[in-house]
């Protein structure tokens, strides 16, 4: 685990909020914001449509580039966050120097991500079901699922970070207080997630009709069996976009763990800077965030549209 | 313990629903004998559809009682699944379930239900698909099939059950006319097969045909009970000859 590695005090990983949120606002801008989006959202059909699209896109990222470029603080944002040398080194790392490799850091990030999503989707149904129960037994569940929600969805991702991560140690139970910052950093992603994809389910637990369930259960099926076969396929179906949409924010917010002293991509972007003083290493995690995310986004976007046409040729036939 | 030798498949003692304040059955009386055909008429609100799913427990009744096969299904300790699983239900919306082949709509409940084994399942299922014209549909989504070939497996879902009792709750009144006669020949099937049903319909002329008894509802009430050529012809009660002349109004008998 990267986080264990003894080679590094912990004096290198220091958090800096004020640093952290300055310097992203100032280099995201220009460089992510504009690419590519442009023509797919101009293009109206027609030849002549698509050569305004593309000519209005190059005069736009033209004029920013040359805000960019002609700022007074241009050489010295250009030097700080977008040197190539600093990308790279930043990028495979070099523990004698005494910074970490983002590009490994980010495989913990993923890692926690793939661990989170698995958890969430578990927690996060039974709390749906539990909200949509009607019997009075149940009664008492319901209200608790409900606190949880409410609590979980009011209370900021980072605070619940901190609480999980310093909280849990504190208490010295033999189980669960050893644990590394990773898997902390899980746990409070999983809690604070679990409470909108809860939400998420039973939006489309409510989208399925009624009618289907009087099918079901007319037919003998108990309301288990017509919970599996015949509502969850059809809710989860409803809901992929959604589910997909919490994901891809799921996995950026990986990167708060780093509070904790996990060293994710972040974490070790931002060890790199406080010794080297250049964040470039800030552009490359943005980048590597960008790798993971976009292709998810993509797969959302195909998912969307196949399901429209499904639903279209539903309609038609 | 054979159908035959029960005195009613189907017994209905006073039963009572309402919705909130609002009564939707008021003191139905009425039994069926096996292999019988009863047709439930009577404007839309009557409490045709609502007595169909207080039958098979979909809604539970207020008061009353419910004698299916011989064997109270009403008050506690009853297992509804296994009521149900003995008596079928088809809806006027088809209800099919969209995510779902043809096949698999009609042996999701023997499998899981009965416990029936997928093969075996499968076999009744094209057995039954065969009977009733759609054993090309089987590996199609309910979505690309007529209304009335939707509705022609609905029912045969419901048959996978071997149901001893069908309940029809206005099969054909959501299908396009020209598709309308496909299911009611299918319904002719099942009665000449000796199945015990219940319909409400609107197709006044298949009540005729079809009912060995012809019940008029009208407010939650049964107004008049009589074999089709009686009431069809010489109703007794005043509301069933208003709502006979209304049906001949609209050019529906």
């Amino acid at each position: 685990m990267i986080g264990n590695d003894p080679a590094f005090g912990p004096d290198n990983r220091q958090y800096e909020p004020g640093n952290f949120s300055s310097t992203l606002s100032a280099a995201g801008t220009p460089v992510f914001s504009t690419s590519g989006r442009g023509p797919r959202l101009l293009s109206g059909g027609g030849r002549r449509a698509g050569v305004v699209s593309a000519i209005s896109t190059l005069v736009v990222l033209a004029a920013l580039v040359a805000i960019f470029l002609a700022a007074p603080g241009s050489s010295q944002v250009r030097h700080t966050f977008f040197d190539p040398h600093d990308m790279w080194q930043s990028f495979i790392g070099n523990p004698k120097k005494g910074y970490y490799s983002v590009g490994a850091a980010i495989w913990l990030n993923i890692r926690m991500f793939l661990a989170a999503e698995v958890l969430i989707l578990i927690l996060a149904l039974v709390i749906a079901l539990i909200r949509q129960s009607t019997g009075p037994v149940l009664f008492p569940l319901r209200v608790l699922a409900t606190i949880y929600v409410d609590f979980f969805r009011g209370v900021p991702l980072l605070l619940v970070v901190y609480g999980v991560g310093f909280g849990l140690p504190a208490l010295r139970l033999s189980l669960i207080s050893g644990q590394s910052y990773a898997v902390y950093g899980v746990i409070a992603l999983t809690l604070s997630y679990s409470a909108y994809v809860s939400e998420v389910y039973r939006a489309g637990l409510n989208s399925v009709h009624r009618s289907q369930v009087a099918a079901a259960r007319s037919l003998g099926l108990t309301q288990a069996a017509a919970l599996r076969y015949v509502i969850l396929p059809q809710a989860i179906r409803n809901i992929v976009p959604p589910l997909l949409n919490d994901f891809i924010s799921l996995q950026k917010d990986t990167a708060l763990v780093g509070v904790l002293g996990a060293i994710e991509a972040n974490q070790a972007a931002q060890i790199y800077g406080s010794t080297v003083f250049n964040y470039s290493s800030l552009t490359v995690a943005a980048i590597l965030f960008l790798v993971l995310t976009i292709p998810l986004a993509r797969f959302t976007d195909h998912l969307i549209d196949r399901d429209r046409q499904r639903r279209l040729a539903g309609a038609v036939a | 313990m054979t159908v035959d030798s029960l005195p009613g498949a189907m017994i209905l003692e006073d039963v009572y629903k309402s919705f909130g304040p609002n009564p939707v059955l008021s003191g139905i009386n009425l039994e069926v004998a096996p292999h019988e055909v009863v047709c439930l008429i009577g404007a839309s609100g009557s409490g045709k559809s609502t007595l169909l799913r207080c039958i098979n427990l979909l809604e539970p009744i207020d008061s009353g009682r419910i004698v299916l096969l011989g064997q109270q299904v009403t008050g506690p300790g009853i297992d509804a699944n296994r009521v149900r699983r003995q008596v079928g239900i088809v809806f006027q919306s088809y209800n099919l379930f969209p995510h779902m082949t043809v096949l698999r709509n009609v042996t999701i409940a023997p499998t899981k239900a009965l416990g029936m084994p997928k093969a075996e399942a499968e076999e009744a299922a094209r057995e039954l698909l065969a009977r009733f014209g759609l054993l090309d549909k089987l590996g199609e989504y309910p979505d690309r099939l007529s209304g009335g070939q939707q509705q022609r497996v609905a029912i045969v879902r419901a048959l996978a059950m071997q149901p001893q009792i069908m309940l029809l709750d206005e099969v054909t009144s959501a299908l396009d006319p020209e598709l309308v006669a496909e299911v009611l020949d299918v319904i002719r099937g099942l009665a000449a097969d000796g199945m015990t049903m219940l319909i409400a319909t609107h197709e006044m002329g298949f009540a005729r045909d079809i009912a060995n008894r012809v019940c008029f509802l009208e407010e939650g009430m049964i107004i008049e009970l009589a074999p089709p050529a009686e009431l069809f012809t010489d109703p007794k009660d005043e509301r069933t000859r208003r709502f006979l002349r209304r049906i001949v109004d609209a050019g529906r008998l």
